[in-house]
Order: structure tokens, then sequence, then C-alpha cells
């Protein structure tokens, strides 16, 4: 049936071996399994590669294109960058739910159908929400259940959406659609829940911070990630996405200068960096997708470069919070270099990868002649840096001497660090090596003397804003309210409030109406004769001299009547 | 603590000369827009130290920003899992 081996079967094939091995044969198959499917990625060719039929419509489990291959190799590398990360820290029910994960990540960017796409996506949806879980604690757990609450929420609201373009169109395949109808809306919807868009972004700074520290490496790159995919593929310039993006941008930039607990301070900005890559696929044109495809890629390496030296340092200290930090650099100089690399790739700084591909979405902006678009866009860069850029490392590595002195990253996780921080710097150096795999042509140069010179007034200028406005920054040991409060405490009291009503009218008509109804059944046991021991009115005996007065009487009555 | 606390980085001579390179560098950038032309993309986007007014100000509008809606939405570290409001 197939020719090749389906890359998602490879990576739950290893996730199912991680189970049953042990010692180094574990750690060949942590390392190997994401290599031998990035092997298998790169077979499969263009266009669907096998067809099943189910329930009359063709199922595509595989089809290949330059964007689906693209989006499935950075899933693959950042599986082997998480493994190697993890695989001497992390249980091994943790690395197997990644893996399963990563292979719904890489199944989704495969799949030629709704249907397909659809069990990828809820496979996703079910081990990722094991992932929060392994991160172990009371907190993890309650997170994990509003995580997975949300994810299968967002699950049903896209197969409501998959059912109707299915049963109105006829048609399941993954094609390009726009947000017309209430069938293409809930697919939409149920894609941007994924994504982290307003009002429901709140599963993800909820969730992520509470998983274990490797476990969060693992969920910063494949969900979101996919719903990026998955707006490419099904709805590129669908106008409603450019306001979401923006909207995605600038909360993620607040809400981390809020912020305290460190991870979480990433976890929000990977909303704020969604944000971009929704808005380009909003504005759709050839060069937008591309920087939104590109922005992805780079995106995940850095991100994830972040999260594992915030993970690194949570592992040595125990510590995630920015008021319990600070100072670290003296001791763990490797992980402060690389959590400075991630902070300068993602603020877009000339030379790393971040530059490299966020400017193309700034320029797609600038093609189509949407100034405010393109202007926020240009703010939120200078904000990227403020919260991301200089706030994680400055708060983490430098700020106050906290008293920590925690060894550095161990081996293997030091390995994955220094490994995404040079493909970090080389996508920013060489950026032709990943424009050469772009869905659409690159007619793009990033270096121009020009923008690079506008790029780093801009960043360095936000940096002397973060240092003179560092008094109104002051860390505080605190949360922010989000939508989430919406469901978490209002929803939560008012159903205490309902279930108290009920019980309260529960009361009520046991002592009132239940009064009344005991007068009631004690008259109906006068008149029918409730009681045995002494017969009702109508249950009385009566003898047959009375039967025949009372006929006779009634027959007078009759006669009189009809005479009269 | 205090032999760490000397860390040449933390020294306040060694943070001093940090902001004197760190100001000569900001400096730099505005003034290499003499000799580098900015090409806009709005005409705006050209003028002369654009990049620099514009970066620092959105940052202040942020943060002052966040501040605000700081003072509506903090909430003390414990909210959620103090009392019988939550899971």
């Amino acid at each position: 049936m197939f020719e090749l081996l389906p890359p998602p079967l490879i990576m739950v094939a290893g996730a199912m071996l991680i189970g049953i091995t042990r010692g180094h044969w574990r750690s060949v198959i942590v390392l190997g399994t994401p290599l031998l499917t990035l092997w298998a990625i790169w077979q499969i060719p263009d266009g669907v590669v096998a067809t099943v039929d189910f329930l009359d419509y063709p199922i595509e489990p595989i089809e290949g294109s330059p964007l689906r291959r693209l989006f499935a190799t950075i899933f693959s590398l950042m599986a082997f960058g998480g493994g190697l990360y993890s695989f001497r820290q992390a249980r091994w029910y943790e690395l197997s739910a990644a893996f399963i994960y990563a292979a719904g990540a890489i199944g989704v960017s495969f799949a030629g159908d709704l249907i397909t796409f659809f069990l990828y996506w809820e496979l996703m949806a079910l081990f990722s929400t094991v992932v929060v879980w392994c991160g172990g604690t009371p907190e993890a757990g309650a997170a994990g259940v509003r995580y997975a609450i949300m994810h299968l929420l967002g699950g049903v609201i896209l197969k409501v959406g998959i059912e109707g373009v299915a049963i109105h169109t006829g048609s399941v395949d993954v094609r390009p659609m726009l947000a017309t109808n209430f069938d293409t809306w809930m697919i939409l919807a149920g894609i941007l829940i994924n994504a982290a868009a307003p009002p429901v972004s709140a599963w993800l700074s909820d969730s992520y911070p509470e998983s274990s520290p490797t476990g969060s490496v693992f969920l910063s790159a494949f969900t979101t990630k996919t719903a990026v995919l998955a707006l490419i593929l099904l709805f590129p310039g669908e106008p409603v996405l450019i306001g979401i993006g923006l909207f995605m941008v600038m909360y993620g930039i607040i809400y981390a200068l809020l912020e305290n607990d460190v991870r979480r301070i990433l976890a929000y900005s990977i909303v704020n960096q969604v944000g971009f890559m929704v808005c380009a696929v909003g504005i759709g044109t050839e060069m937008a997708l591309n920087g939104a495809a590109a922005h992805a890629f780079a995106h995940i390496l850095y991100k994830a470069l972040l999260f594992m030296s915030a993970g690194a340092v949570i592992y040595r200290t125990g510590f995630s919070k920015c008021t319990d930090l600070g100072g670290l650099f003296r001791t763990m100089p490797l992980t402060a270099a690389c959590g400075i690399v991630g902070a300068l790739a993602i603020s877009g700084f000339p030379l790393t990868s971040g530059f490299t591909t966020k400017t193309m979405i700034s320029q797609a902006a600038a093609d189509e002649s949407l100034v405010f678009v393109y202007f926020m866009l240009a703010a939120a860069s200078a904000g990227v840096f403020l919260h991301a850029g200089i706030k994680f490392p400055w708060f983490v590595f430098f700020q106050k001497d906290s008293g920590l002195r925690p060894k550095d990253a161990p081996w293997n996780m030091a390995a994955a660090m220094v490994l995404l921080s040079v493909l970090c710097i080389l996508l920013g150096v060489f950026p032709n090596l990943l424009y050469a795999y772009l869905p659409y042509p690159v007619d793009y140069v990033p270096y121009t003397a020009g923008k690079v010179l506008f790029y780093l007034q801009l960043l360095l200028f936000s940096g002397l804003a973060f240092f003179l406005l560092l008094p109104l920054m002051k860390r505080t040991r605190t949360v922010t309210l989000d939508f989430d409060w919406l469901w978490r405490v209002l929803l939560f009291r008012m159903a205490r409030a309902i279930y108290a009503a009920v019980a309260a009218l529960g009361m009520a008509l046991k002592t009132r109406v239940g009064n009344g109804l005991v007068a009631i059944r004690v008259r109906a046991g006068i008149l029918f004769g409730a009681e045995l021991t002494q017969a009702g009115v109508f249950a009385r005996t009566w003898s047959i001299g009375t039967t025949a007065l009372w006929i006779v009487v009634l027959l007078t009555a009759y006669v009189l009547v009809y005479v009269l | 603590m205090n032999d760490f606390d000397s860390h040449w980085l933390t020294r306040p001579a060694t943070i001093r000369k940090l902001w004197w390179g760190f100001s000569i560098v900001l400096a730099l950038t505005v003034a290499a827009q003499l000799f580098v032309d900015v090409k806009g993309y709005f005409g705006v986007d050209g003028w002369f130290g654009f990049g620099a007014v514009f970066g620092f100000s959105s940052c202040l509008v942020m943060v002052l920003v966040a501040k605000v809606l700081g003072f509506f939405l903090k909430r003390s570290e414990d909210y959620y899992t103090s009392g019988d409001d939550d899971v």
C-alpha cells in the first residue's frame, strides 16, 4: 500500500520503543527516531502519495509539498533537539508522550484530507496533555485538565466545521478556503484555539509553565505552529486574521511585561510571535506566506532554545520566578550565553534567524501598503526586544545577585542549546539556507544597509527604554488576570450561586409547598379512605336500604322534572 | 557571597563604562544615518532618527499601558490556588 514509511508512524513506533527499552538502547531510540523520521520526510514527493477510501471519502494520509515538508522538517528537528535536551533527565513516559505529540504534528503537516488532519490534530491534543501532566505537581494536574478541556472543545468545534464542509461541498480535501459560512468559521475557530488566539489564549500561558523543565521545550514547538501551518493551508489571505494577529502580538508583549514567572514570560511571547505569523497569513501574499513559514521555522528554534535555557535554570535551581533568580551568569555562563542568543534571535537582531524571517512579514505588509499593520509590527519588534530580548536574560542571569550558585547545565542539555544557538545564527548569517525551501520563490534581500540601520536604531533604543524604565518594571509576586478568569472564577462562582439557589429552592419546596401537599394528602385521605382503619366518604360500604332510598329519591326527582 | 559580589561585571566602575559604551553605540546608530540612506516605505519611516524615536516611544507606551493594566489585573500569586474558588 505504501511504498515508503509514513513519517508519523516512525515517530509513534519510536515512542513505543522508548517504553520497552532501557539504558543506552533507549538513548539510541530517542536520538535516532527523529533522524530516521527526517530522512523519511525527504523521501516524500510532491502531491498525494496514497489514497484510501473511507465512508465514500478519499483519505489522503500523506500529501507532499514544499510547505508541508518544511514544517515536518522543523518538527522532526525539534523532536531531535528536545530529545537530546531531555533524554537523560526526563522520565520515559514524558519522552514517549512527547514523541507521539511530535508524530501528531508531523501527521498534520502531511494530511491531505480533513479527516486525517483531524485525527492527528486530536492525537496532538491528547499527548500534549500528558506532557503537561508530566510536570508532576498538583498545579500541573489542574492546568492539564484545563488544557485538555480547552483542546477537546476546540476539537469538537473543528469537527463540526469539518462535518459541515464535508456534507455541503462533498469534499474533505485540505485546500484554501475563506471564512464565509458557518462551516468554515467553525474550522477557523477550531484552528485559532490551537493558535492561542484571543479570547482563549490563556490555555497556553496557563499550562506550559506548569510542565516539567524538559516538557515545556516540546510544548513550545508543536501545537501553535501546526495551527499556523493549518492556517497557511486552509485560510491564506483571510482578512480577519490580520486583526487577530495584531491583537495577539500586542497582548503577548503587555502580559509578558507584567509577568514574574520566567517560563510564563516565554509563553506569552509565543502568543506574540504566533501573532506575527497569523497576521502574515492574513495578508496572504506569496511574500507574506513565505514570511509566515520562515518565521515559524526560525521561531521554533529560538523559542525552544529560550525554553531550554529557562529549563536548565529551573532544573538546576528549582526556582522559576524572576524575584527568586538573578546573577546566574556567574556559574551558568553557557546557559546564559545560549539564552542570550535565543533572546537576540527572537528580537530579530541582525545576524540572527529572527531578522531574516520576521522582516519578510514587515516587507509583505509594506508591499501591500498596510501602513497601520506595518507600524504596529515595527512597534511590536521593539516590544519583543523589551519583553523577551532583554527582560528574560536580564532578570534571570543578571539583575541582582540572588546568592544562587548552581552548576551549569548537564552536558546533553548544553549540547542541545549549543546546537540550536548555532542554527539560530546560521540562518541569520546564511538566510538562503532556509529561503531555498520556502513554498514560493523568494525575491527578498534581508540585508540592506538601510534596513539593518533602521532595526538597529529600533532595537537599541528599545534597550535604552528598558534600562531607563526599569524602576517601572520591578518584579512583583503576582499573576495577571486573563480571559480565563471568566471560566476559572466567574463561571465557577456562578455555578456555585446557581447550585446554592437550587438547594434553597429545594428547601422551600420541602417546607412551604411540602406543607400544602401534606394538607391535601390528609384531606384526600379523609375523602378517599387512604387509611385502612377508617374508610373515606366515597369508599365506605353502604347498606342496600340506603342505596334503594337514594334511587327512589333520584327517580322522584327525575319524574318531577319530566312532568314539570 | 561577598567575593562573588565583586565580580568585575557588577562593579560600579564597570557599569559606568557599560553605560558610556552603550550611549556611544546609540549615538553612532543615529549618526550613521548621515551616511546610510534608510529607505522608508511610507516616507515618515525614512526620517532622520525615526527608528530610534519610534523604538523608544513605542516601548514607553507599552510599558505604561502594561503598568496601568497591571493596576487592574494583577493579583497575588496564590489568587487561583487560595480559597475554594478553583480546582
